[in-house]
């Protein structure tokens, strides 16, 4: 029997019910739409293109829960959680209709034989991840993972609901036997346990009714209060989803011509997806412990970044609704100085971890790089970053070194490398300016002219006119600098003649590959090094003469690696020297930074740094036994792990190599 | 206008500073190869006692008055003005000084008297005076022919040995015919502000480790700390490193920081601008170390090595605290 | 507060100095001109001035490298006119000439206050504040490095650098000119977008002068110092150097 169907005092059950689901959806939905009409104080942004590649995002993301298993032992639980919830979702409404409608008799799942252990096999497993993650949060208490009331409460909530839906069940097959036909496992072990007890049996239908009320209450409980909570997530996650991204993570969205102003800093700056974030975030810290600055102490903090724009919008939001401007900027205070420091924003490294494991796939990196626009356009520039910038500004270079220095590398070689602006050359190589300048990569890039150069391969550089890409540039927030060195490099480029463009550095292929639109797409393709040298070493051109003994590790630099997914053209180079290769347990789309990124080798420690992520990956890759060589593929990727051997003592355990350099020897070229 | 020299004396707080011997001990050659006379000029007030330490001097023009007892421009002008008019020397050696690079513009402005700045080399050739002066941070030198006229020339403190300008005798008095009411001062002092105090005198210490900006950052300093307690010596550095707040201003040596004359000056990391060197090249030993092999700081050291002075830093304390245990347990 | 500010372009010392075959003067062909750098706080302080007080900040400079550049760049950061003054002349101006130019553009009580670098790498007749102080017959102080402006606005409180770590304290009346060695603060970032759009709405004047009366210096040559003529050399990587220097303090006694 439907216990709604009973009264309850003077009132019919049913009254009761639905005067509660009245109350709870209102809550609900008012506050729902509280929060829509907040999304839409940030600024306009189409991401409704290309529906057929949003849903799948939906169905792999958030169906397909693809980002938790990258924690297992977390990942496994909210799985099971997360599809007992769907389960629970049919259920339970199933309830709900058949209390609010008592007289329609409607079918639950509770009385289909195939259904029913379904959803009671779910209660019991539900609990079980349950147990694991709350075992994890208030034992094991790792990173970024917080102990609040709100996630005490909603695990307390999850719980009961389980429970007094197996309870509940109990009750039913112990004063409606003719339920028995349906079998559920731990419903009718528990029927078996209660059913003992000559008290419990006699008031069975009482304690079906009291378990089945229990049940419904916590759910509309829980529907009113979802909004408020941080499992909001449950409801923004798929639109976070649907709104992801859709371009590829190289391409920096870039300033819309409207934009008085670059970048941001108050809440109508920021796009409405940006403003999402802070509903679809769960709180979950997988962003916070994958960030490099943040396991070194830096005071960069992902989590605490969206979180702050979250606590920038409640706060605030409110009175710039009700248009109660108190100020020309609506009384708002700029998140800049407020809830976020400047020391924060300089602290990132753009290594795109956080964002990469994000499971509602948020984009730290926009915010970011946002509100480093923002203090960039203020004149509010880290110190040593503001001497690199005058450098690149006045000398295409962070040295500050005169550009007529930028082809100096090429006097030691006996030949003298094509220049492209003079003749045509299949192969433009772009050097990068550590590659070119730094003096302890001067012989890594004579090694691959070299190299090349016996390969026979038609390739040019572009001498002194060769300026920074502007791929650190853009990240540091100097939007104006970056367009304005893009200028001049296509210029460079239109004055060039060749067919494919290939770069020592994976900063330079990143911006080149996705911020320079006539490269890429249009008669030229970009490549990185250890690409072309691929293609060489399979087409023979290039002929391995000794193979190399060696036992080495690779660190997948930032943007070849996640940015861009090439992970494979220099690992397959490596197996045709020959090299016995072992992999780092973070590699591939875990490679740890080597902090150098977004405009960091130009910064200094800004927190109470313990270590730098480059003395943590060396040692990672000294962990691994008998390695000889850490190869790297990006020139500082090598100054970082040079300097992090120097200063963790491990200079005689280990030593750098650039992939170049293991080339150079396989196929014997000086 | 005759061939004499006249040196414009600098003191501070009731001594003397070094640029005045220098300047006299230089003057005090030029006069003898122009067979002319050496003359001083002392303005200040209640310094009737420095004058008998300018015993190289023919001559002392002394103008003790009360307006002068702080360095103002207008009143210091005006004075020299006058002793210029009376004295009309062929030179005026001046310091290139926080008070000579007042004066010096100033007077050749108003009079009309050609003037030269950043003197590091005097002489007289075939009885034309030749002066040599650095441009460009040290590295280039101008060699110019003084024209034959009254002209102002400014030295760089530490160009000229201050021994040969030290002679303590009192030389003739020379009176200037002055007005009885100089002109009111448009500067007027108002406070002297010490540096901050309770540290160490690095003109005192007789082995000194000098940083610069290939020190890099500030977590680098404990190992210039640990090199200077191996050596029993103290830190000091040039004025980018300064700047940014690693060291105490009390530690600075140059132009604006502290001259200083150890036994021994190690500079690490430091490229050498001529502020820098002013301040320590008459060190005794010099021992630089530098990645630029063009840094001038090599022009003024005896003995050099192009290596990053962060490696070498590590290294060299260990070699010293080895050979010193070496030493103490012999 | 009205304050002028005189801006310089000296030889950017990145390129590198060659000296041309007369061995009178630098070589030009490689030669690249950029701001002198206490200028740059010259500029600094007067628009920290000007933010304080209120006022206006007006840039001059003789027509040379890129100073056109450097101008726009000033308004960028605030200067409210921007003046290009051109003498008709190809090869740079020793400071006196330079110094007429300015004194008579200057003159007449326009400006409370005059500031420029306190030196420019390329000074060898005196410094530009000093001489142009001495021809408009104004107060000057060298070597600054915070001023400050009397509620009354007609002095103004500087603080005057001297050896040792000294310095002084000084009021100054106004009308003067400044020799600043630094600003308050370092000089401000201008972002490259806002150069950018100023670069295109901004008008920097132009004002041409007779060439002024020169007294060129009697220049015989340039030279180059010999490179690290006076050291020994030590070779050989940091722990040969570290050897060698440790027994060279050890054979001077240097070592307790």
């Amino acid at each position: 029997m439907i216990p709604t169907t009973a009264k309850l005092g003077l009132v019919p059950g049913w009254a009761v019910l639905w005067l509660f689901f009245l109350v709870a959806v209102g809550i609900f939905a008012r506050r729902v739409v509280f929060l829509i009409r907040l999304l839409k104080l940030g600024r306009a942004e189409n991401r409704f293109d290309n529906i057929p590649e949003r849903l799948k995002r939906v169905l792999i993301y958030v169906f397909g829960q693809r980002r938790l298993l990258d924690e297992p032992l977390v990942g496994i639980p909210h799985v099971l959680i997360f599809y007992g919830f769907l389960v629970f979702l049919m259920s339970t409404s199933g309830m709900l209709l058949q209390g609010l409608f008592p007289s329609l008799h409607l079918p639950g799942m509770e009385s289909n034989r195939y259904l029913a252990p379904v959803v009671d096999v779910f209660a019991l497993l539900v609990l079980g991840g349950l147990a694991v993650s709350s075992f994890r949060r208030f034992v094991i208490r790792p990173t970024g993972l917080q102990l609040t009331w709100d996630a005490t409460l909603v695990n307390i909530l999850i719980a009961s609901l389980m429970l007094t839906f197996l309870l509940m069940e109990a009750f039913h097959r112990i004063s409606s036997p003719l339920a028995g036909g349906v079998w559920v496992p731990v419903g009718n072990w528990l029927a078996g346990l209660a059913g003992s007890s000559a008290a419990l049996r006699a008031n069975a239908a009482l304690f079906h009714s009291l378990f089945w009320w229990a049940h419904v209450l916590i759910v509309l409980f829980f529907l009113a209060y979802l909004p408020s909570s941080k499992h909001l997530h449950l409801l923004a996650a798929p639109f976070s989803a649907f709104f992801s991204r859709l371009e590829p993570t190289g391409r920096l969205a870039a300033p819309m011509d409207e934009q008085v102003r670059l970048g941001a800093e108050r809440l109508e700056e920021f796009t409405w997806r940006q403003l999402l974030s802070a509903f679809a975030c769960a709180e979950c810290g997988r962003c916070e412990r994958a960030c490099p600055s943040r396991q070194v102490g830096e005071p960069c903090s992902p989590r605490q970044l969206v979180h702050n724009l979250k606590e920038q919008l409640l706060r605030y939001g409110p009175a710039l609704l009700s248009h109660a401007r108190v100020a020309a900027d609506g009384g708002e205070p700029t998140m800049i100085g407020g809830l976020i420091s400047a020391g924060e924003l300089w602290g990132c490294t753009t290594c795109l971890s956080c964002s990469e494991r994000c499971p509602v796939l948020n984009e730290h990196m926009s915010i970011m790089v946002d509100l480093r626009r923002r203090l960039v356009e203020r004149g509010e520039v880290d110190k040593h970053l503001e001497e690199a910038l005058r450098n690149l500004a006045r000398y295409g270079n962070s040295f500050g070194q005169s550009e007529r220095k930028r082809a100096v590398w090429t006097q030691a070689l006996d030949f003298k490398p094509k220049d492209a602006r003079r003749e045509p050359v299949e192969w433009l190589w772009y050097l990068g300016e550590y590659a070119g300048y730094h003096p302890a990569l001067q012989h890594i890039t004579q090694s691959l002219a070299r190299v090349l150069h016996a390969a026979g391969t038609n390739f040019g550089i572009v001498y002194e006119a060769e300026r920074n890409s502007g791929n650190d540039i853009r990240r540091v927030g100097e939007e104006g600098l970056f367009e304005l060195l893009r200028e001049k490099n296509m210029a460079t480029f239109k004055k060039a003649q060749f067919n494919k463009l290939f770069t020592t550095d994976p900063h330079v292929y990143n911006t080149f590959k996705n911020e320079y639109p006539d490269l890429n797409h249009g008669r030229h393709s970009v490549y990185h090094y250890s690409e072309l040298i691929r293609d060489l070493l399979q087409r023979g051109q290039l002929k391995v003469t000794r193979s190399l003994p060696y036992r080495v590790t690779y660190h997948d630099p930032c943007y070849l690696g996640r940015y861009n997914g090439v992970y494979d053209a220099p690992r397959r180079v490596l197996r045709a020297l020959g090299v016995d290769l072992k992999e780092m347990p973070r590699s591939r789309r875990n490679s740890l930074c080597c902090g150098g990124g977004g405009g960091r080798v130009w910064m200094e420690e800004i927190g109470e740094v313990h270590s730098r992520p480059s003395e943590s990956r060396v040692r990672e890759a000294a962990a691994l036994e008998g390695v000889q060589f850490l190869v790297v593929a990006c020139p500082k990727d090598y100054v970082m792990f040079t300097d992090a051997l120097k200063t963790t003592g491990l200079e005689a355990r280990l030593a750098v190599k650039d992939l170049t350099e293991l080339v150079a020897e396989a196929v014997s070229v000086a | 206008m005759r061939n004499d020299i006249l040196v414009f004396a600098e003191h501070f707080r009731g001594t003397l500073n070094d640029i005045t011997y220098e300047l006299l001990g230089k003057g005090r050659e030029l006069a003898q190869s122009l067979d002319s006379r050496l003359l001083v000029s002392l303005l200040g007030h209640e310094v009737g006692g420095l004058v008998e330490r300018l015993g190289v001097a023919d001559q002392v023009c002394l103008v003790d008055r009360p307006e002068l007892k702080e360095f103002a421009s207008d009143s210091t002008k005006a004075v020299l003005e006058a002793i210029l008019a009376d004295v009309q020397p062929r030179l005026v050696l001046l310091g290139s000084t926080s008070i000579g690079l007042e004066l010096l513009g100033l007077i050749s402005a108003r009079k009309g008297i050609p003037c030269l700045d950043n003197c590091t080399r005097l002489e007289s050739r075939d009885g034309k005076l030749v002066a040599t002066c650095q441009i460009y941070g040290g590295k280039v030198f101008v060699e110019v022919a003084l024209p034959e006229a009254t002209t102002l020339v400014a030295v760089v403190p530490g160009s000229f040995p201050k021994e040969p300008g030290e002679v303590a005798s009192k030389p003739e008095l020379r009176n200037i015919a002055l007005p009885p009411v100089l002109p009111e001062a448009r500067t007027t002092f108002r406070k002297l502000l010490e540096p901050p105090s309770g540290d160490v005198d690095i003109t005192k210490a007789p082995i000194l480790v000098g940083v610069g900006r290939g020190i890099q950052n500030a977590d680098n300093m404990s190992l210039a700390e640990e090199l200077a307690a191996a050596l029993s010596g103290v830190v000091c550095a040039s004025r980018p490193v300064i700047d940014q707040g690693w060291l105490p201003l009390t530690r600075q040596v140059g132009k604006s920081g502290m001259t200083v004359k150890p036994k021994l000056y190690l500079a690490l990391g430091i490229s050498g601008a001529p502020e820098h060197l002013e301040g320590m090249k008459q060190s005794e030993l010099i021992v630089a170390v530098n990645t630029d092999p063009n840094a001038p700081i090599f022009s003024v050291a005896h003995y050099g090595a192009v290596v990053d002075a962060l490696e070498l830093l590590p290294l060299l304390t260990e070699e010293v605290s080895n050979q010193v245990t070496k030493k103490a347990s012999a | 507060m009205n304050i002028a500010v005189l801006a310089k372009q000296v030889p950017d010392l990145v390129e590198g100095l060659e000296i041309d075959p007369s061995g009178k003067a630098l070589d030009v062909n490689y030669l690249r001109y950029i701001l002198s750098e206490s200028d740059d706080h010259a500029l600094e302080q007067a628009l920290l001035l000007k933010e304080k007080v209120g006022g206006r900040v007006e840039v001059f400079a003789l027509n040379q490298g890129e100073a056109r550049e450097s101008l726009v760049a000033a308004i960028a950061k605030g200067a409210d006119r921007a003046v290009l003054v051109d003498a008709g002349l190809d090869s740079p101006l020793n400071n006196h000439a330079a110094a007429q130019i300015f004194a008579g553009l200057l003159g007449g009580g326009l400006f409370d206050l005059i500031l420029t670098g306190v030196r420019a790498i390329d000074d060898l007749d005196g410094s530009l504040g000093g001489l142009v102080a001495g021809s408009l017959d104004l107060p000057y102080a060298a070597l600054i490095r915070k001023a400050e402006a009397d509620g009354d606005g007609k002095t103004v409180i500087v603080q005057k650098e001297y050896p040792g770590g000294y310095a002084v304290e000084l009021v100054v009346r106004l009308p003067a000119v400044l020799g600043i060695q630094a600003a308050e603060q370092p000089p401000r970032y201008v972002p490259i977008s806002r150069l950018r759009q100023v670069m295109k709405t901004a008008t920097v004047e132009e004002v041409s002068v007779a060439p002024p009366s020169q007294q060129p210096l009697d220049v015989t040559c340039l030279f180059k110092p010999e490179e690290g003529a006076g050291a020994v050399m030590i070779s050989g990587g940091a722990q040969e150097a570290a050897r060698q220097i440790m027994s060279l303090l050890s054979e001077r006694r240097l070592l307790r």
